[in-house]
């Protein structure tokens, strides 16, 4: 029985490497591209180790376009739409999960069922509101909509919420506390870990976005690195290293918010995944 | 009976206040709901039986735009042909890899964290930055995979420039990123109790018995959760297409539904056209979560429910 364990703990420790070790090829690749000198990224077989190194790739990549400028940008619109979306995914979370009104379930399953509503069905006339406002061109259309909270997090606060106990916020009302303090007082602190899956998932989200900043950012001093990057393609298509190197920055600051917050990144998933 | 009377209006009263506060509190998802996305389908409807290219008055065509689409548009066609070729390849792809990826992860072994954190990388990274990865990757001469498959004796593949190869090097691609969908399951597979698989071994049943009766039916929802997000997913392709082949890739083979959108908005800003395309997005969406949403009802297994 025991040796039956040890083998196949053994293959998968084997599946494991392999899976590992495909997943991994696409990084080294981008890594090593990003510090080869020129002259060797087409050689056949191709170069594993850059020989010579060439750390200013990164230097030469950052240096063409307004890095600092773009990086701040993004850092803008990702915080806003960061400090927008915890709070009123939160406190529209905290009405579902423990208020009385009328029509509540009805409306609660249309936020779920928005959760499936492609936003590209209605990005046309959506455009034409923030423009009409005279927005196009601004970071509003961007920032705005984490205004009013999403659907995916008020689900996932809302299970949260749930899981405490209805008697902390007795409590709280005994002692004199309204609503909004005991959203504020009493339940926001109670659930700090799915307010911090809530803070990374909108930080990966508004990160990332390209499509948002593709159809309402027109000047190139307003560009946010997703869209720096492929603006930069469009320039360099040839300097794969200066790309690579480019694209390395660009994903930097998830590898980092990943490695120091991965509890919270599963976290979200399990709350999310298993009661959905 | 006057105090009676007095609680019942005072409790009244209080029911008032919550219901106030209630929807105070819900009230920034009401107000967005209605004005970005209620207010907007209904408004794109409106434009979707207009012509209108934002420059000159729109003016109102009836149900041109749809009979156009319908009768007259080969690169619809093309767009949806190439969104569902997308989801039947990648949707059941990733699922049986995600799901599969996830049991070996759930095996009680020394390191797991570090191949979960491994495998999960990919999906929380930067669509752009990742697409000019797999560009690098996938370009023919030059490009990393080339090179793989020719050690495996595998001889070189035109990718990207070749309309037989273009899509299923969106399909590759899609599959480096199932750490998302993985670790979905991986939360399912812990979820399901360990007595379940206890009993299981006392009635005499092996692994794989085990996996067919236990596992399988008990991480049934979330198998459909993955399932209805991963063809949602598919028909908002947009990213990875737009720079790969930003004009639908050769012989519009890489054409996907939400690319050929976003050039008919705006490349080409026919509005009016683009939001007839996008309702019939909202309608392909719809019918196909109720198809998948019908046929739940024989295979997803919730435990609150008792199955006859």
């Amino acid at each position: 029985m025991r040796r039956m364990q040890k083998k196949s703990s053994l293959l998968g420790y084997a599946l494991l490497l392999v899976g590992s070790g495909i997943v991994m090829i696409p990084f080294f690749w981008l890594i090593s591209t990003s510090l080869k000198d020129p002259a060797n990224i087409f050689l056949d077989p191709p170069q594993w180790i850059p020989n010579p190194v060439r750390w200013g790739n990164y230097a030469k990549a950052l240096s063409v376009m307004p890095f600092p400028l773009y990086l701040l940008n993004t850092v803008k619109i990702t915080l806003t739409c960061l400090v927008l979306q915890v709070l009123s995914s939160s406190i529209v979370a905290f009405g579902f999960a423990r208020m009385r009104f009328p029509g509540k379930n009805a409306l609660f399953i249309v936020l779920l069922s928005t959760m499936m509503l492609p936003a590209q069905v209605t990005m046309v006339s959506v455009f034409k509101i923030w423009s009409s406002l005279g927005f196009y061109d601004t970071f509003v259309p961007l920032t705005l909509p984490a205004a009013f909270g999403s659907a995916f997090f008020i689900f996932l606060l809302r299970q949260y919420f749930l899981s405490v106990p209805i008697e902390m916020d007795e409590a709280a009302r005994i002692d004199g506390a309204g609503t909004f303090q005991v959203w504020w007082r009493v339940l926001l602190p109670q659930v700090k870990p799915a307010l911090a899956a809530v803070a990374i998932f909108a930080f990966m989200t508004h990160w990332n976005d390209f499509m948002g900043p593709l159809i309402y950012l027109s000047d190139p001093s307003k560009r946010t690195l997703a869209l720096a990057l492929w603006a930069f393609q469009g320039q360099y298509t040839t300097d794969w290293h200066l790309l690579m190197a480019a694209s390395t920055v660009v994903m930097f600051p998830l590898l980092v918010l990943f490695f120091a917050a991965q509890k919270y990144f599963i976290q979200g998933v399990v709350i999310s995944g298993v009661k959905g | 009976m006057r105090l009676i009377k007095r609680k019942a209006s005072k409790k009244g009263r209080l029911a008032r206040k919550e219901a106030f506060e209630g929807y105070l509190c819900i009230a920034p998802w009401l107000i967005g709901f209605l004005l970005l996305t209620l207010g907007p389908m209904v408004f794109s409807f409106v434009i979707s039986l207009m012509k209108w290219d934002l420059i000159t008055p729109a003016k109102f065509v009836g149900l041109e735009n749809y009979k156009t689409i319908f009768t007259d548009d080969f690169r619809f066609r093309q767009s949806l042909k190439v969104t569902a070729l997308y989801a039947a390849f990648s949707v059941p792809l990733g699922l049986i890899g995600s799901l599969s990826l996830a049991l070996l992860l759930n095996l009680k072994l020394k390191g797991m964290r570090l191949f979960r954190s491994i495998f999960y990388i990919p999906a929380i990274l930067p669509g752009v930055a990742v697409t000019m990865l797999w560009l690098w990757i996938l370009k023919p001469q030059g490009g990393i995979l080339n090179y793989i498959l020719g050690l495996a004796h595998i001889g070189p593949k035109p990718w990207l420039s070749d309309p037989a190869w273009a899509l299923p090097s969106f399909v590759i691609m899609s599959l480096w990123g199932i750490g998302g969908g993985m670790i979905i399951y991986l939360a399912g597979l812990q979820g399901v109790p360990t007595q379940l698989y206890e009993a299981a071994e006392i009635d005499g049943a092996g692994s794989w018995t085990k996996f067919w009766t236990v596992t399988i039916p008990m991480i049934s929802p979330t198998i459909f959760f993955n399932l209805i997000m991963g063809i949602i997913g598919s028909f908002q392709v947009f990213t990875a297409s737009f720079i790969m082949t930003p004009n639908g890739g050769p012989g519009y083979s890489t054409l996907f539904y939400v690319l050929y959108l976003y050039q008919k908005a705006f490349k080409y800003l026919q509005m009016g056209y683009a939001s007839a395309l996008a309702w019939i997005l909202f309608a392909i969406v719809l019918v196909l979560t109720l198809i998948v949403f019908k046929l739940s009802g024989r295979w997803v297994y919730y435990e609150a429910e008792v199955k006859q």
